[in-house]
């Protein structure tokens, strides 16, 4: 799998969505699904996926499908 | 707002006495204007008594709600559609909650500063998190109640997030030991409700005779000691307890309401509550709401910078509560220091692990 594959999988499986739904413009609290329980879920599957612990800042930060593939670069996982 | 959000990027206990008064000043006008100009209940209230923002007075002659308002009025400061997350109390039958409306900017920033807090406290990593609860509290994702908010809340500072309670509120005493078995020799976070570790996690190990190693461990509790002072269980019998049942070192509590989510008085290493740059306490004569001074007990009002979408930024628990000092803790936090004696008299049975009826 390329790392944007498991990027949008990790949406797929921590927020129960529909992949046709994971693109770029998706954030927090803009479907119902990403409520802070989806959160909480997404962030467990990126840790795994990528083998990385992300800051509690960042995971505070991590507000929309775009901001994630830049705080993801700070851990070294490019999404291209 | 300017200077809240330079906060935001300092350390969380950095305002001294002077500092705190003088940004409070600003601060707190600009909460009350807001909240005036968006929550209709709230300007009727203001102009009722006559209370003028603008002159910019200080923290102690604010007007501040008691909490029980937030149960009788649906209380907001932004359009209905703006809000993005409902906190209640509590969601026991025969009790009225409070009913708490966040928007976008006051939820982000109550977990923003409740890390902040917690990170100062107890220290910047992530820690392997044992959750002294049962994972159906979060099931209901649309109405959340202090417990729930509590646990999602706190889980930003863990990792591998495991509940030690099954769906019954049964100790599940093999995933204990596999979560604390695959996390040998790490620093264990433990987070629950005061009164729940102490029914179900507690008494659960005293009386299947099972002792736990989580020396290494942190206990980071809240919520009240309402129902334990019945047992005459205080904060000291309490961690002495934890220690002989599981070892742990570091026992955390602290204090806060669903109405100020985030802002949080937490306990530091010498054992006293602390007031961050984000709120504040003032300790109040129950029966003419003067100030009292330090080592006198008193009504608690808590003030929080925080609140946004509802005007809870002044508040009057049903605590009683002692101011300690300030600026001169032993652990160098700056902010007062302060301790939570019981409840007042007659007010109603109330907080959020003390609404968990047994079953």
């Amino acid at each position: 799998m390329t790392n944007l594959e498991k990027y949008i999988d990790a949406f797929v499986k921590g927020l129960e969505l529909d992949e046709s739904l994971v693109k770029s413009g998706l954030a927090y609290s803009e479907i119902e699904n990403w409520d802070s329980v989806g959160h909480m879920n997404l962030i467990a599957e990126l840790e795994e996926a990528f083998d990385i612990m992300m800051d509690t800042e960042d995971i505070i930060d991590f507000s929309s499908y775009d901001k994630g593939i830049e705080i993801l670069a700070k851990y070294d996982v490019i999404i291209e | 707002m300017e200077r809240r959000y330079q906060l935001f990027n300092e350390k969380a206990f950095s305002l001294d006495k002077q500092g705190k008064r003088e940004y409070y000043r600003d601060i707190l006008s600009q909460l009350c204007a807001k909240h005036y100009e968006g929550c209709p209940e709230y300007k009727r209230f203001i102009d009722a008594i006559g209370f003028d923002y603008e002159a910019k007075p200080d923290i102690e002659d604010y007007p501040f709600i008691p909490v029980r308002m937030f149960k009788e009025l649906e209380l907001l400061s932004v359009p209905k559609e703006q809000v993005v997350k409902i906190m209640t109390s509590s969601g026991t039958t025969g009790q009225q909650v409070s009913k708490i409306f966040l928007d976008k900017i006051t939820s982000v920033n109550q977990s923003k500063i409740l890390m902040k807090i917690t990170t100062d406290m107890l220290g910047g990593q992530r820690f392997p998190m044992l959750v002294i609860d049962s994972k159906n509290v979060i099931k209901d994702r649309k109405m959340f109640s202090a417990r729930g908010a509590g646990i999602l809340g706190f889980s930003m500072l863990g990792r591998d997030t495991t509940y030690a309670l099954d769906e019954n509120m049964k100790l599940d005493i093999e995933t204990i030991k596999a979560f604390l078995e695959k996390h040998k020799g790490e620093t264990i976070l433990m987070f629950g409700f005061t009164f729940i570790i102490w029914e179900h996690f507690y008494k659960e190990l005293l009386k299947q005779g099972e002792t736990l190693d989580i020396s290494k461990g942190i206990l980071l509790h809240g919520g009240g000691f309402k129902k334990l002072i019945e047992e005459a269980v205080d904060n000291e019998t309490y961690k002495e307890k934890l220690r002989q049942v599981c070892g742990v070192e570091r026992v955390c509590n602290y204090y806060g309401m669903v109405e100020q989510t985030g802002s949080i008085y937490m306990e530091c290493e010498c054992g006293r509550l602390h007031t961050s740059n984000f709120s504040d306490i003032i300790i109040r004569n129950p029966r003419d709401f003067s100030v009292c001074k330090s080592g006198e007990q008193g009504l608690i009002q808590l003030v929080s910078t925080l609140p946004d979408s509802y005007p809870g930024y002044s508040i009057l628990s049903e605590d009683i509560g002692e101011l300690i000092g300030e600026d001169d803790c032993p652990c160098k936090r700056y902010g007062k220091t302060f301790k939570i004696i019981g409840r007042i008299k007659k007010a109603e049975v109330r907080g959020c692990s003390d609404t968990y009826e047994k079953r």
